[in-house]
Order: structure tokens, then C-alpha cells, then sequence
């Protein structure tokens, strides 16, 4: 029985890490109706200028992030504004291709830069602690600042979103390009500021991933695909979606692991394929599309 | 010419398919195809492997391109079908004790039967969504198949030299050809590749000059028209998806047959069975019959003499990719094809108005 517990416990707090994974993609999906099919293989490269800044100059990984996350808010930007905002209009395969190719070239330059030898982000004694929770269960204080970030995150989303002028221009554009035009808004300019933040939730994911394990060039493809699954299980069009729908694919995994530790990921893909044939649009969806 | 026009009678229409660079393409078609099937009689065990490379690459570009150039299903998770079809053939054979050729039709038609309940999810995604959860399917069935222990598990496993020598025809290719084992079953798995290469690309054919194949090009150039119209959206993508999946698996089948090794990992893998044929068919020209095999050349060629380059050649690869898509995105035959108006596989019909004034003129 307490064993079961602790699967709940540690899946919801492993949910919180694909939250993270998922709020980013979240956001693109939300303003640009952008597929980004490298998002993983970004996650993986944040995690990569984390272990650069922090090896670099000697510092601790979360300070680090303070000093890769400006450097990766203009990365995007910049990618959104030279190389994605090309690719957006009524077809769908120019922005799955490109950013396709995009997910082949960061992993084989990470490959090429870093090697394929698994990295780790080193923050000291606070990785291995942990709060006891009594019966024999404890949580690691690591995951539960993760799922603590991914709520923060989620509420400063939608803050943003739904409190300030640059939420409603990412509003109006996503439900109209045209009439936001119309209105004086620059949509190429508030794709990149979209783009631009969903790097900064990527390098506070990134931040998470390589506390909580290790990563190589190669994992990209397979966060991808967690972000994806989250995203569509919590329902498009929601932040807090997102977050259920992280939460729910790391409670699946966790009770595969729990039944058979081989099982973990099959479980999670399982419990994302069940919702699709059950409810489609998602457990809290609110977009149509 | 006023009168005339004007009245009808002199002036009608008829739909003309092939034009004359068509009937030459055909013509030669035949020739090459000739010239590759007696090829083996003069070429070394090299070529021939090589040869089956870009064969099965070629027909699984040309499925990729019926399904994403035409019916619109942009398909990431295409090792789903080619690894499914490997894993039947070496369960049919292994476990079975059916003969290898006969394997690869039924590893088809059994991965046609796991496309459809696979066709039922995915299609709940749409568009962009679609392809990345046919991914999460390839992933679910690599998976499942890395828990099967009778096939190895995760480690995967070889076809016993029996079965490999058991194709039928191979003493008749050793002394026909003065060949060891090895090179005559390679000589057999080259006109396997050659012949389902050739089924794939007359498949392809046939299916886009039928009334689905005009459906298939309406869905292709404006998909709300086309439902407008009374095209069976939903349906014809649904036999498409079927079909490609059943040519994929035997493909599949007929790789891992040669390869007579295999493994979850290398089976489904994105790289090999996705990433390069998408690349393929849109540097060569998607949403065309020719595109896919301009590019399966171009990637035989890059892979021979770039290949050992590593991850560079990726890079490159993936860069290439991206500018095609950015700067000409109908590809390298779309850039030929609309300089000299040339078609190889005359899929379109072209209304052509013949009437006195039309000879004269």
C-alpha cells in the first residue's frame, strides 16, 4: 500500500516535470498554431547552455538560468523572426519540416559539440534531499520544486495572458492575424515575443531536467513527445490543461513502473492513446482547433 | 474562326494524360527496368547492396508521398509499419516456419490490419497534431515489441541460416550466375527490391490516374473544396493510410529479410525509416510521382560519398531539408518540371481543345 503512495506521489511530482515540458509547446500552440517538432531537442540544448554557463563560470545552475534564460528569450526570437514566421500561412508542411530538419541539426551539433556521453547539472547537497513525509514516504526536494515551478509558471502564463497589453495582442492574434493587423498589431513581432518567452519556459524545464536525471543529445525526440502528450491530454487552449495533463502522464507512468518498472513509458504513451479515444479534444479543452 | 467557335461543332475538348515526354519516359522506363533486372549478371555484390538501398528507400518515399503529398496525412511515425513489417517476417519465419517470400505479402497484409485500429486514433488528431501522435504509435509498437521474448526482446535477434537459404529460387541463382550463398541470396533480395519498388511506383500510379487518385489530387490542392465537391474525405484517407501501411510493412519485411538481424531500436527508428524519407521526397519534390525518385537518387548519391562524414552529414542533410522547404518548395523536380513543363508520370489531365482554328493555330 504504501508503496502505491508513494507511486501517486512521485508520479504527480514527475507530472509537474512534463508540465514544464508541455508549457512551452503550450504556448506556440496557443498563439501561433505552430507544431514545433523541436521542441525535445530545445529543451536539450537549453540544458546544454546551463551546464556551459554554470561550468563556465563556476556558478550554481539556478543562478545560471538567470544568465542562459535572456540569452534563449532572443534565441527564439530570433529564430521565430528570420526562420519560423516564413514557414506560417495555410500550409501545414512548411513549419513541420522545417522545424524537423531544426530538431536533426541541434541534435547532431550537440552531438558534435558535447559527445554522446550522458551530463548531469551538479547543485550539491540539495539534490538528494528530501522531507519526510511519515509511513516510510519522503519527497525529494528537487521534484517538489519542479511541480512548484511548473504551477509558478503556469500562473505567471497566464497572467501574462489573460492581465497584460502583450496577452492581449497574443490573444487577438492567435484568433485572428487579420483583424489583430487590422488593429495595429505586428503579428511577425508578437510571434517572436510568443517564441521568445516559450524559450525562457524551455530553459526553466531544461533547468529541471538535468537536476532530476541525466540527459545526452539523443532524449530530445522522446520529450517531444511527453510535451506532446500532456498538451493534448489536458485539452489545447489551456495552461491549467496542460498542467493536469502532465500530472495525469506522470501518474500513468509512475503505476506502469510500478507494475512492471519496463512498462513506465509504455504506460504513459497508453494512458495518452486512451484519452484520445475517449475524449478526443482532451480532459479541460477550451480551443476548437 | 468567329462563327465557328462560337456555334460548337468544329470546336470540342477532349482530356489528354500523357504528352510526348511522358510516352518517351515510358518508353525508357521499360528499357532501365530491363537493365536492372539482368543487372546482376554483370555487377558486383557492392552495387547490388546498394542498389537494394535505394530501391526500398525509393519505394518507401514514394508511400510517404502518396500519404503526405497527397492525402494530406503527414505521417512522422511511418517506422511504425516498417519495423511491424521486419518483426512479422522474423516472426512468421522463426516462429512460424513460413517460407521468407511468402512472409513479405503476409507481413503486408497484417500490418494493413494493424493500420486500421491504428487509423482510428490518430485520425482524431488533425493536421500538424496527427503527425506527432503517429510518432507516439511507432514509439508505443517499438515498445511492445522490445517486451516480446520470443524475438528477443529488447536485444532483438538474427534469422537462422536456414531460413535465410531457404528463399526459393537461390540453387537456381547460385549455378544460374556461378554465385556463392551470400551474393545469390542477395542477387534474389535485389529483384524482390526491384519488383516491390516497381509494384510501389505502379500502385502509386494507378491509384492517382483512377477516379481516387482525382479525388486524392483535389484533397491535395484544396482540401474544404474538395469536401465541397462531395469528396469522401475521411474515407479516402483512411484507404490510403491502409494501403501505404500495407506497402510499408512489406518493404519492412522485405529490409530486415536482408538484413536477417534485427532489433526494437534499429526497426523503429525515426532517423532511418522517417526522417530520410521525408527528406527524399521534399528535396526531390513532394506531391509528385517523380520528386520522390529524383530525390532517392540525390540521397543514394549523398549517403555514398557523404555518409562517413557522421553527424555532419545529418547537419547537412537537415539544413538542405529546410532551405528546400524555405526556397523551393516543390522541390528540385518542381523547379524542372515548371522550366520545361516536363512530366515522367503523367498523373494530371490536361484539357486540350482541338477544332480547326486549334490545327491551324
Amino acid at each position: 500500500m504504501t508503496a502505491w503512495l508513494d507511486a501517486l506521489i512521485q508520479g504527480l511530482l514527475l507530472g509537474g516535470l512534463y508540465a514544464l515540458f508541455a508549457a512551452g509547446l503550450s504556448l506556440i500552440f496557443g498563439v501561433m498554431r505552430l507544431v514545433n517538432l523541436a521542441h525535445g531537442d530545445l529543451i536539450v540544448l537549453a540544458a546544454f547552455i546551463i551546464l556551459v554557463v554554470t561550468d563556465r563560470f563556476g556558478l550554481n545552475p539556478f543562478v545560471a538560468v538567470l544568465i542562459a534564460a535572456p540569452i534563449l528569450f532572443l534565441a527564439g526570437f530570433a529564430l521565430q523572426h528570420v526562420l519560423l514566421n516564413r514557414t506560417l500561412g495555410g500550409d501545414l508542411l512548411p513549419p513541420l519540416l522545417v522545424t524537423f530538419g531544426l530538431s536533426i541539426i541541434i541534435q547532431n551539433g550537440l552531438l558534435q559539440i558535447f559527445s554522446a556521453d550522458s551530463q548531469r547539472l551538479r547543485v550539491g547537497a540539495i539534490e538528494t534531499a528530501s522531507i519526510p513525509l511519515g509511513g516510510g514516504i519522503a519527497v525529494g526536494v528537487v521534484p517538489l520544486l519542479t511541480l512548484l515551478s511548473a504551477v509558478a509558471v503556469i500562473v505567471l502564463l497566464n497572467f501574462i495572458f489573460y492581465r497584460t497589453a502583450i496577452g492581449r495582442a497574443f490573444r487577438g492574434t492567435s484568433d485572428d492575424p487579420e483583424v489583430a493587423q487590422l488593429m495595429g498589431i505586428d503579428h511577425q513581432l508578437i510571434f517572436a515575443v510568443a517564441m521568445g518567452l516559450a524559450f525562457v519556459v524551455i530553459t526553466i524545464a531544461a533547468l529541471y531536467l538535468g537536476l532530476r536525471a541525466n540527459f545526452d543529445p539523443s532524449i530530445g525526440p522522446a520529450r517531444l513527445l511527453y510535451a506532446f502528450e500532456a498538451v493534448i491530454i489536458g485539452g489545447l487552449g489551456s495552461f491549467w490543461g496542460t498542467l493536469a495533463g502532465g500530472i495525469v502522464l506522470g501518474l500513468a507512468q509512475t503505476i506502469g513502473a510500478q507494475i512492471d518498472p519496463e512498462w513506465q513509458i509504455l504506460a504513459g504513451h497508453l494512458a495518452f492513446l486512451a484519452v484520445l479515444a475517449i475524449r478526443p479534444r482532451g480532459l479541460f479543452p477550451r480551443a476548437q482547433d | 474562326m468567329t462563327e465557328q467557335g462560337a456555334t460548337g461543332p468544329a470546336l470540342s475538348f477532349r482530356i489528354e494524360t500523357a504528352g510526348r515526354g511522358a510516352r518517351a519516359a515510358a518508353a525508357s522506363a521499360c528499357i532501365i527496368l530491363l537493365a536492372l533486372a539482368l543487372l546482376p549478371a554483370v555487377a558486383g555484390r557492392n552495387l547490388i547492396q546498394e542498389l537494394i538501398f535505394l530501391f526500398y528507400m525509393l519505394a518507401l518515399a514514394q508511400c510517404w508521398n502518396l500519404l503526405a503529398g497527397y492525402a494530406g496525412l503527414i505521417s512522422v511515425g511511418q517506422q511504425a509499419f516498417v519495423g511491424l513489417g521486419g518483426y512479422l517476417l522474423f516472426a512468421l519465419t522463426l516462429l512460424g516456419g513460413v517460407n521468407p517470400l511468402l512472409a513479405i505479402p503476409l507481413a503486408g497484409l497484417v500490418s494493413a490490419m494493424f493500420a486500421l485500429p491504428t487509423a482510428l486514433i490518430v485520425f482524431r488528431l488533425r493536421g500538424a497534431y496527427f503527425a506527432i501522435g503517429t510518432w507516439v504509435v511507432a514509439e508505443v509498437y517499438r515498445l511492445v515489441f522490445a517486451q516480446f521474448k520470443p524475438l528477443g526482446g529488447g536485444t532483438g535477434t538474427s534469422l537462422t541460416p536456414s531460413i535465410t537459404s531457404s528463399v526459393p529460387g537461390i540453387e537456381w541463382v547460385k549455378i544460374l550466375l556461378d554465385l556463392r550463398a551470400p551474393a545469390a541470396r542477395d542477387v534474389l533480395s535485389y529483384w524482390v527490391a526491384l519488383a516491390l519498388m516497381t509494384a510501389t511506383l505502379a500502385f502509386v500510379y494507378l491509384i492517382l490516374r483512377s477516379r481516387r487518385g482525382l479525388a486524392l489530387g483535389a484533397i491535395r490542392d484544396h482540401e474544404t473544396a474538395a469536401a465541397g465537391l462531395g469528396v469522401d474525405i475521411y474515407h479516402i484517407k483512411l484507404a490510403v493510410y491502409v494501403a501505404t501501411a500495407a506497402m510499408t510493412g512489406m518493404i519492412g519485411a522485405l529490409i530486415y529479410l536482408q538484413k536477417a538481424r534485427i532489433s526494437p531500436d534499429a526497426a523503429f527508428s525515426v532517423l532511418d525509416w522517417t526522417a530520410y524519407v521525408i527528406f527524399i521526397t521534399v528535396i526531390g519534390g513532394i506531391g509528385t510521382m517523380e520528386g520522390p525518385v529524383i530525390g532517392a537518387i540525390i540521397f543514394y548519391l549523398m549517403q555514398r560519398y557523404l555518409a562517413d562524414f557522421g553527424a555532419w552529414y545529418l547537419i547537412l542533410l537537415g539544413t538542405l531539408g529546410i532551405l528546400v522547404m524555405l526556397f523551393a518548395p516543390k522541390g528540385l523536380w518542381g523547379l524542372v518540371s515548371e522550366r520545361f513543363d516536363l512530366t515522367l508520370f503523367p498523373t494530371r489531365r490536361r484539357l486540350v481543345a482541338e477544332g480547326e482554328d486549334c490545327h491551324r493555330a
